[in-house]
């Protein structure tokens, strides 16, 4: 399971600029490193993140092998409407986490 | 007889501009002043490890809020006994277990509470469980000062810890004080040698990409004078726990701090 951190304020004006931070736990092994014996350590990185704003996808990102461990996000969108914010990383074998946060706009 | 009355005086002189005298427990400690590995952290690095959002040490910290608020099985969660946290504790690990009597760290700590009173196995170094628990752990005692105790029984583990620290090892022939008394706020390569306090772990290395305990820290500075090292957990990693949290009594704690 992986651990997931969301930063969204609750409320914000309509119209307003936001930012958005998103951290998830994830090793991001590049398959390119050996152990201790020698032995390849296989690829295991997320490569897609999504987030979607009451719907509609806001902001995505492609990952690959050079991205660090644990890779943490800061992104802006403009806020239009009330709804939920929903963040979503997929690993290469398809396997996803996500979270939602609400945002009230005013 | 007068020269030697005026060295006299000037040896009263010296000793009335010392410091009151330091605590016991940094007499080895050649430092004017302690230094946490914060200080010696670029400013990108050290903001890294200021922001509680984006201090990837808190990943940790968040799961082992979880795994220490649930119950396992049939056992009693953490939280179940320890109904008013755990603030201040970890402040003072390694400590002699009065049951046992044996020194633990805060790793080791744990795992006896679960082995007495949850009845359930120990978890292995390193795992994430252990780690994210030690990490929620440490984190109520940040800012608090390091404070353990050497005296009583813990004596003979902190000058078990100390002769570690003083003796040369590996293919370099470097005792830990060599680089870390000696020779902290120089250059080593690209990096600046610190004053070697544990005073921010488990913390979030950024060349592990990960979370990890001191003894880790540790083992990687053994491998890295190139000796081979004690297994994690080993006793004598346990007392040399205890002669760098003794040395760096007082500094604040900072767990989960971010480390190069």
């Amino acid at each position: 399971m992986a651990s997931i951190r969301l930063s969204v304020p609750a409320t914000a004006k309509r119209g307003d600029v936001i930012e958005l931070k998103a951290l998830i736990q994830h090793p991001m092994e590049s398959g390119y490193r050996r152990g201790s014996r020698g032995e390849a350590i296989p690829r295991n990185i997320i490569t897609r993140f999504e987030c979607r704003y009451d719907g509609e996808t806001v902001f995505a990102a492609d990952f690959h092998p050079g991205i660090a461990a644990d890779p943490f996000l800061t992104f802006h969108t403009r806020a239009t409407r009330s709804g939920p914010v929903l963040f979503r990383w997929t690993d290469q074998h398809g396997e996803s986490w996500q979270e939602t946060a609400m945002l009230t706009v005013t | 007889m007068i020269r030697l009355s005026g060295l006299g005086l000037a040896l009263v002189a010296v000793a009335a501009c010392t410091p009151a005298a330091p605590p016991e427990t940094h007499l080895d400690a050649p430092f004017e002043r302690l230094q946490s590995g914060y200080d010696f952290l670029t400013p990108e690095t050290q903001a890294l490890q200021d922001d509680t959002f984006s201090n990837p040490g808190y990943l940790w910290v968040d799961r082992g809020a979880e795994l220490f608020n649930t119950s396992d099985a049939d056992a009693p969660s953490c939280a179940s006994c320890h109904t008013t946290g755990l603030a201040g504790v970890a402040a003072s690990y390694p400590a002699i277990d009065s049951d046992s009597g044996q020194l633990l760290n805060l790793e080791g700590r744990i795992n006896t509470c679960r082995e007495r009173h949850q009845h359930l196995p120990a978890l292995d170094y390193e795992s994430d469980a252990l780690r994210a628990l030690s990490a929620y752990i440490a984190n109520q005692s940040h800012g608090l000062p390091l404070s353990v105790d050497i005296s009583g029984a813990a004596a003979t583990h902190y000058a078990n810890g100390r002769d570690y620290f003083f003796t040369r090892r590996g293919q370099l022939n470097l005792s830990c004080h060599q680089c870390h008394d000696q020779n902290a706020g120089k250059r080593l390569r690209g990096d600046t040698i610190s004053q070697g306090h544990g005073n921010g772990f488990p913390a979030y290395r950024l060349e592990w990409q990960t979370l990890g305990s001191l003894q880790r820290r540790i083992f990687d500075c053994d491998t890295g004078v190139r000796a081979e090292p004690l297994p994690l957990g080993s006793q004598t990693y346990i007392d040399l726990e205890l002669y760098l949290s003794a040395r760096a009594n007082g500094l604040a704690m900072e767990s989960p701090a971010i480390r190069r």
